[in-house]
């Protein structure tokens, strides 16, 4: 069974970013990037899957050269090649945009199974992976806390208020994963030797037949207009409890249309 | 004419050995350190964990269970524990193993590899080096404890103290008296500690690396086969010389990049303490401080790497190891002090990482050889 993994690097969630003032995209150097943590887990049930069912594990990035480094990442943990769609139309890809990109991506590889982690830290949208799957005309198998592959059925389990929700489908499949799904392994250190000798190929908008009016900035449908810094954080009221705290809170949620 | 210059600690692979290193620390370690402190010692698990990344076995080759790599890796590793976040105690205590298995990945007993080597590198077991004796530390020469030899066994008699991860290794490297007085007689023996006869007489409490437990060990009629000899015959001290030098630089090392994290805190914590309507940063007295801090931190970088990568292309480096050890460690004294000191009242709280830091230090310029034994060995090399 071959599996594609979409990973995406992302700004160090716990770093303080800014937005270029010119186009209002992202300011990538001014932040450390990283495997979007999501995407993590992806890797690994990927690397779970190929432990019981053989077959490969093939790694899709689209991102700036620095990317790269997070496909040697995927690659330090396991995984078998990676596949990096680089190219400076890309740049300013909103999700319709960047979803247009996997898919064609996706399309010049073999596949069974594609694995997304469910959201990106820096955008949290959600929405990749349901796109790609329509695009690719795919079953989506989301939210999954547990994925099974028996013969060219998939099934997962996607916890709800109520319990399990268990989805089946016939591969070729998309799924999305959450992070309750595995705990992810370590890139270990003879991994990281290894990885420096997996292929990587890079593909250009060209490669796959994109125009440039269909990605990037131009081709994406949403568009950032204005953008503030926020604002200084206001110090906190202290409210003193006189035997009476319960129903100041009452009184505060109640103000702040909470109850 | 133009070059380029290319950091050798930091190529591609070495990033990301640091960015696992780094990763290992905020997840396995620090959640748990301010514990294990209280514990006085580390939980196994997190061997198991270290090993899974494959950082227990940096350094060693793969044929007895390592990840391969070299000494350069290995001061990576070293550099990047610290710097994220960890402790000179979880170095002292995780990689004991650094001390206690390099003779006998060198002595080249395939059957001694498999049995004390490879499970201490998947993280199955704890090993551990005892040279020291109550009344021989620097002087090792001068050891007392016995190995007699007896049909296919050497019986061991004798006591060890101060031994890093005394308490909970499984087996011990020792180093005893085979032959006459004096160097020559010297020999390594791996003692299992479930052999009959071998006991932990107590912990030691100390000043500092609470979480690596340290012990004072004592032999009695321990019988171990002779199959556990490493090396040669009363071939010991040169065994143990022979690890003197990465020894040494692997201190300097676990010096500089101590004195690089209290930096690190102190320079945060410079930029954000307000006095007088102003951030501490803003005064030149501060800044001066920091500035100095920078550059003994960064000169003892660059002169220990230097000497690291000469050690690692084969050249011969025993007087700069020892000098690395001494300005490393020395560096990282006046380092942790100030960043106390830039910390004020909270620095002084046993809740501060340099209060830490700050304890932690002062074994650097005691074990792996004292300062003034280093200054004699320097003395000695340079023909003084
Ligand atoms: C936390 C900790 C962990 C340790 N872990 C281990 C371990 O795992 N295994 C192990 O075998 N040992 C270990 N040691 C022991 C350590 O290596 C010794 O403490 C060290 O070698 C110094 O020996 P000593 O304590 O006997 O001091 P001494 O040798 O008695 O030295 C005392 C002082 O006198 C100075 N001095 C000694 N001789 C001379 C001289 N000729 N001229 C001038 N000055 C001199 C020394 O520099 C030192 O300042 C550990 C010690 C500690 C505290």
């Amino acid at each position: 069974m071959n599996i594609v993994v979409c990973v995406k690097q992302v700004p160090d969630s716990w770093a303080e970013k800014k937005l270029n003032p010119s186009d209002s995209t992202l300011d990538r150097d001014s932040v450390d990037a990283v495997m979007n943590e999501l995407d993590e887990y992806a890797v690994e049930e990927a690397l779970v899957l190929q432990e019981a069912h053989g077959g490969e594990v093939t790694i899709l990035t689209m991102g700036p050269e620095k990317a790269g480094e997070t496909i040697r990442k995927a690659l330090s943990m396991g995984a078998d090649k990676g596949v990096h769609v680089v190219d400076a139309g890309l740049h300013g890809s909103d999700a319709v945009a960047t979803s247009a990109v996997l898919a064609k991506a996706l399309g010049t590889l073999e596949w069974d199974l594609v694995i997304f982690g469910i959201e990106s830290t820096d955008a949290r949208m959600s929405v990749v992976p349901a796109m790609v799957a329509e695009r690719l005309g795919s079953p989506q198998l989301s939210f999954a806390t547990k994925v099974d592959v028996a013969d060219s059925t998939v099934t997962i389990q996607r916890q709800t208020e109520y319990g399990f929700d268990t989805v089946e489908a016939k591969t070729p499949a998309v799924v999305s994963v959450v992070e309750k799904i595995n705990e992810p392994r370590y890139p270990s250190f003879k991994g990281i030797m290894a990885a420096k000798k997996k292929p990587v190929t890079t593909l250009t908008l060209a490669d796959l037949g994109l125009g440039a009016d269909e990605v990037g900035l131009a081709g994406s449908w949403s568009a950032v207009d204005e953008f503030a810094a926020r604002p200084p954080r206001q110090a906190g009221s202290v409210v003193k409890d006189e035997g009476d705290g319960g129903v100041k809170i009452a009184e505060y949620l109640a103000g702040q249309k909470f109850i | 004419m133009t070059t380029t210059w290319t950091d050798p600690f930091a190529t591609e692979e070495r990033r990301a050995l640091r960015a696992l290193t780094r990763e290992f620390v905020e997840r396995d370690v620090r959640p748990h350190l301010d514990q294990w402190e209280r514990d006085g010692e580390l939980p196994r698990t997190l061997h198991a964990q270290a090993a899974a990344a494959g950082l227990l076995g940096v350094g060693f080759p793969e044929e007895v269970g390592g990840s391969g790599g070299d000494f350069l890796d290995s001061v990576v590793v070293t550099e990047e524990l610290l710097q994220a976040g960890g402790s000179g105690g979880v170095l002292a205590g995780l990689f004991t193993h650094g001390i206690a298995l390099p003779h006998i990945v060198a002595a080249g007993d395939p059957d001694q590899a498999e049995r004390f080597v490879r499970p201490v590198l998947e993280g199955r077991a704890i090993a551990a080096l005892a040279v020291t004796e109550p009344d021989g530390g620097s002087d090792v020469a001068s050891l007392r404890t016995r190995a007699v030899r007896a049909g296919d066994d050497f019986v061991v008699d004798g006591t060890k103290t101060y031994i890093t991860s005394g308490a909970r290794a499984d087996w011990v490297t020792v180093a005893v008296r085979t032959g006459g007085p004096g160097f020559g007689g010297l020999s390594l023996l791996v003692v299992p500690t479930d052999t009959p006869g071998f006991t932990v007489v107590r912990r030691l409490e100390k000043m500092g690396w609470h979480c690596s437990d340290t012990a004072e060990l004592a032999f009695t009629g321990c019988r171990v086969p002779a199959a556990n000899l490493v090396g040669p015959l009363d071939g010991g001290f040169v065994q143990l010389a022979q690890q003197f030098v990465v020894e040494r630089l692997s201190i300097a090392v676990q010096a500089y990049a101590t004195a690089q994290r209290c930096l690190d805190l102190a320079l945060e914590w410079a930029r954000v303490r307000e006095t007088f309507g102003r951030p501490l940063a803003t005064r030149q007295v501060i800044r001066h401080q920091l500035v100095e801090m920078h550059r003994l931190v960064d000169v003892s970088r660059t002169y220990t790497r230097q000497a690291a990568l000469r050690h690692a292309a084969g050249e011969e480096v025993v007087a700069e190891a020892a000098l690395a050890k001494n300005t490393a460690v020395a560096a990282a004294e006046q380092v942790v002090y100030q960043a106390v000191q830039l910390f004020g009242g909270q620095g002084y709280l046993r809740d501060a990482e340099v209060e830490r830091h700050y304890r932690d230090v002062r074994i650097l310029a005691i074990g792996g050889g004292a300062t003034e034994i280093m200054t004699e060995l320097a003395a000695r090399r340079l023909g003084l």
